[in-house]
């Protein structure tokens, strides 16, 4: 069995933000810009970074729901960058996605049964087996088999995103992407579909990509942390090296922001200035130069740091690491 | 000890499609004077009701109160005609949303919008509300004041617009602003930033803020006492030490087990089982027992007093930890 799920080299995605029919006046939005990384099979993968940092583009990047700019995207030894629609719908039967929203990711129109149902018929997957495997999966998910006759409305957000990770594991993939799959969940209920995704990686060895802006989330329950700012990764680690060990300036800051877990925990609060600068006209040289309290002008400013291993498996885009 | 705001036995019923919501089924809340008071629980607990009650903002056509909800231990709210509404609403008491994108107008000036803040109640001419709106502005770190006034919404990212909020709620000199999951939708560092300048301000003008969240870490953040809210009831209240410390309801032990805290990576969060009951029928005994690991049968008959330590610290428990 490959070793390696999912590899992607030196990925863009630019969004074209103006019409023109000069092509040199076209404006490019640069979402993710050039971002390279390996995930191991039965690894949980967290991608944290704030609003605009590019870590749901990098989602879908992954599974094709949109068309990539440039480079490479392999799934076990196999590059689907290029794939037609008709071959990645194969693919697709490896990886699957939960989204943030549950309410947004159900028909409401139509009841669970119906919408896991959709999945297999997509997937031809004959409708004896097709029933035993849903039934197998609202068990494994602590659901009542009647809740297959409900529609969306008349269950919580809990409910749901439990069921878009028992929709998502119909195929049996080797691999999910969840874009933020708790944060629209209550404390508690977030307890529980933390929970499930630790049981679905002990049982399944479940490879999946965390994308979360909750820090305390991602440390909870991801292996390795990649940090995200304005489409590129500027630091990636083993959870515990990252949060014990942190090296970039931005992730100084973003741990250093969490709110505290208890009110007598003292906390040195480094208060970023500012706003995250436009993706539009990326600034020259690093692009958290302008809000850096380490930023050193006419080096930093000028000039872009490549992502390098400072220590094993520690990874930096920083030239003062 | 001074109290800003006074619920007493208070009451509130919607009227919905599917009969009487209780939305809020009897509260007794103390907010000292130039403190800030943490109101948490989950979604549909109450808090944002119990809220927007004490500024009447509900639909009064379809609202029905009962109780008492008193101001500066003078003004009875819940029998203030529209005039004396007008005049509390912005000038004594302020509220901020978790949202400032739709709560503001997107048609004007955040310079008019506030303008029309401060003409209403300080009775300023255009050039005087001109140079209070500029001044205010710098005292939540809208910079340059004098060019951002004149923006519209939509030109400031989310962060800067809770400052805008922030600015027109307290253009007044209220004593009490409500500040609704102002936090919620903002990243972690600029939570922080937004988190900073409500402390800043509350330290500079001594208003009390009343601060509803779900999220513990912002409430050991900022808070100097918290109420915890279940089905429409207080069940616990006190200093925020105590409540992380010493939580005496189950409830609230079993909220703040199942937040993911450092140091516990890959392991098992304690959830709740069950789901808050629907607060269309009388409830009888505790509305907690039926997920409660220590209910016993007179949880289910008898509703728990609720009882104090002698310092403050209270809990609605038969038999509190």
């Amino acid at each position: 069995m490959a070793e390696n799920i999912i590899t992607v080299e030196h990925l863009k995605k630019y969004y074209p933000v103006n019409n023109s029919f000069k092509k040199q006046e076209i404006k490019y939005l640069h979402a993710v810009d050039d971002v390279s990384f390996t995930i191991h099979r039965g690894e949980i993968f967290g991608v944290v970074g704030e609003s605009g940092c590019g870590k749901s583009t990098l989602g879908r990047c992954l599974l094709r729901l949109t068309d990539i700019t440039g480079g490479n995207l392999y799934f076990e030894d196999q590059d689907f960058t290029n794939l037609k629609q008709s071959e990645l719908k194969k693919m697709r039967s490896h990886m699957q996605m939960v989204f943030q929203n549950p309410f947004s990711s159900f028909n409401p129109k139509m009841s669970i049964g119906q919408s896991l149902q959709e999945v297999c018929k997509v997937y031809r997957i004959p409708k004896k087996q097709s029933e035993n495997k849903i039934k197998e999966l609202l068990e494994y998910i602590s659901l009542p088999a009647d809740f297959l006759h409900r529609h969306p409305n008349e269950l919580s957000g809990g409910q749901l995103q439990r069921l878009a990770i028992a929709r998502a594991l119909l195929l049996e993939p080797d691999f999910i992407v969840a874009d933020e799959p708790v944060s629209a969940l209550d404390v508690s209920v977030q307890a529980q579909i933390l929970n499930l995704i630790l049981d679905l990686r002990e049982k399944m060895n479940l490879t999946m990509m965390f994308v979360s802006h909750e820090l305390t989330v991602v440390e909870h329950i991801c292996d390795v942390v990649t940090v995200m700012y304005l489409g590129v990764i500027v630091e990636k680690a083993p959870t515990a090296e990252l949060f014990g060990n942190v090296m970039h300036p931005y992730t100084e800051a973003l741990i250093s922001a969490k709110p505290r877990e208890n009110p007598e925990q003292t906390t040195s609060r480094i208060i970023l200035e500012g706003d995250v600068p436009s993706a539009i006209d990326v600034p020259d040289g690093c692009r958290f130069a302008s809000r850096c309290p380490k930023c050193k002008k006419g080096k930093c400013d000028v000039e872009n740091p490549i992502l390098r291993e400072i220590t094993p498996e520690h990874f930096v885009a920083c030239h003062y690491a | 000890m001074d109290n800003i705001v006074s619920l007493k036995g208070l009451k509130v019923d919607l009227m919905s499609t599917r009969g009487i919501v209780h939305a809020v089924r009897g509260i007794d809340l103390d907010i000292h004077k130039g403190e800030i008071h943490g109101f948490v629980g989950e979604s549909g607990c109450g808090k944002t009701m119990t809220a927007k009650s004490i500024l009447r903002l509900h639909d009064e056509s379809r609202t029905e109160y009962s109780g008492e909800i008193t101001f500066d231990e003078k003004v009875d709210i819940l029998k203030l005609n529209a005039k004396g509404l007008q005049a509390l609403r912005g000038k004594d008491i302020s509220m901020i949303f978790q949202d400032p994108m739709v709560s503001l107008n997107p048609l004007l000036t955040v310079g008019e919008q506030i303008a029309e803040m401060i003409r209403v109640h300080l009775k300023l001419n255009k050039t005087e509300a001109t140079e209070k709106t500029i001044t205010l502005f710098e005292s939540v770190g809208i910079r340059p004041a004098d060019r951002r006034y004149k923006q519209y919404p939509f030109e400031f990212s989310g962060g800067m617009l809770q400052r805008v909020m922030i600015a027109i709620a307290i253009s007044c000199g209220p004593q009490l602003l409500i500040a609704d999951e102002p936090t919620t939708a903002l990243d972690v560092t600029i939570q922080a930033q937004i988190l900073e300048l409500l402390k800043d301000l509350q330290h500079r003008t001594g208003m009390s803020i009343l601060f509803i969240t779900h999220n513990f870490g912002v409430v050991a953040e900022i808070c100097d006492r918290v109420s915890v809210m279940y089905a429409g009831k207080i069940v616990e209240t006190g200093n925020v030490k105590n409540i992380f410390n010493h939580p005496m309801h189950p409830y609230t032990k079993d909220l703040i087990d199942s937040i993911p805290k450092t140091g516990q990576h890959g392991k098992r969060l304690v959830t709740i089982p069950g789901s808050p009951p629907v607060l269309y029928n009388q409830i009888k005994g505790c509305a907690y027992a039926p997920r409660c690991k220590f209910a016993q049968e007179k949880c289910q008959l008898e509703e728990p007093k609720a009882e104090f330590t002698p310092e403050g610290h209270g809990c609605m428990c038969h038999f509190s930890l």
